[in-house]
């Protein structure tokens, strides 16, 4: 699903480069504590999460994140907008739940994020 | 070249200072070592693991430590990464090492970070990784990813 279809599916909104809206998402992983996040071993996948600091573009940045959800209303800073604007990751917003926002999407098919286990195998 | 002159070393060498508990600069050094590795053309798999690397060695010396260095060497076979800092040091590498062992405080952990996954996750994305650390005095962290 493109990050168009994905903002009508959440009823989300999009903060920063709206050139992307048809960018495909395919893989979407989860969580508020950084290091859980760059496990990940998913390029382009949406990350969502509760958490709003200038951390979490820096991750989304190192671990070529698609694009970011934040949820439950919580809103990005202007610094956050600022480095996700000069690194061309799309922000959004929704009032949906963590919850909520996770089964929508696993509902719609995407698929949960691969991790990489200490024997270098993809683990689903 | 001229006679009696050394060869010149191709690596590229670059260094960033790391300062403890500046959370509006921690990242940068990383994001750097990034483009660097963008501008140079590896490919975006060998990029992301020395991404995540970095990254995650830069924010245990702004977390945990007082201050330190990014050091990288950068050659078409590898990227070097050593990330040294001067204390506190950690007591008891092998626990360290351990997923899920953090000692970082509530407001580090409402930070995002304190997951207790940073060594481990540095590890699965080296192909060589060496800790060192005296209590007391500093951490060294020496990763290599190969390009292949
Ligand atoms: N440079 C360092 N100086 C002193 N102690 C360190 C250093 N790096 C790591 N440590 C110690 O090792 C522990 C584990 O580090 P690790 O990176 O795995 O987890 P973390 O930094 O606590 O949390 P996370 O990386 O998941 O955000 C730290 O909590 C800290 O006690
Ligand atoms: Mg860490």
């Amino acid at each position: 699903m493109n990050l168009r279809e994905l903002c009508k599916l959440l009823e989300a909104k999009m903060h920063c480069c709206e050139e992307l809206l048809e960018k495909e998402i395919t893989y979407v992983c989860a969580g508020d504590l950084m290091s859980d996040i760059l496990m990940f071993s998913e390029p382009n996948a949406l990350l969502v999460t509760g958490l709003v600091n200038i951390q979490v573009i820096r991750t989304a940045e190192m671990l070529d994140i698609s694009a970011v959800l934040f949820i439950r209303g919580k809103t990005p800073t202007d610094e956050m907008l600022e480095l996700a604007k000069t690194k061309g990751i799309p922000l959004l917003t929704t009032d949906h739940t963590f919850y909520l926002s996770c089964g929508l999407l696993y509902e719609a098919g995407l698929k949960n994020a691969p991790m990489k286990t200490d024997k270098n195998e993809l683990k689903y | 070249m001229e006679k009696g002159k050394k060869p010149v070393s191709k690596d590229i060498k670059h260094e960033y200072p790391i300062r403890g508990m500046d959370f509006v600069a921690a990242g940068e050094a990383s994001s750097n070592i990034k483009h660097t590795l963008q501008l140079i053309g590896f490919a975006p798999a060998i990029i992301r693991r020395a991404a995540i690397a970095a990254y995650e060695s830069e924010m245990n010396i702004v977390i945990h430590a007082t201050e330190g260095t990014l050091k990288t060497t950068i050659s078409p076979e590898r990227i070097e990464i050593i990330a040294a800092d001067t204390g506190p040091g950690i007591p008891d590498i092998e626990l360290a090492m351990r997923e899920g062992y953090s000692t970082a405080p509530d407001h580090i952990r409402e930070m995002g970070f304190g997951a207790g996954m940073g060594l481990p996750n540095i590890k699965n994305v080296s192909d060589e990784f060496t800790l060192d650390s005296t209590f007391g005095k500093g951490t060294t962290l020496k990763v290599v990813i190969y390009n292949q």
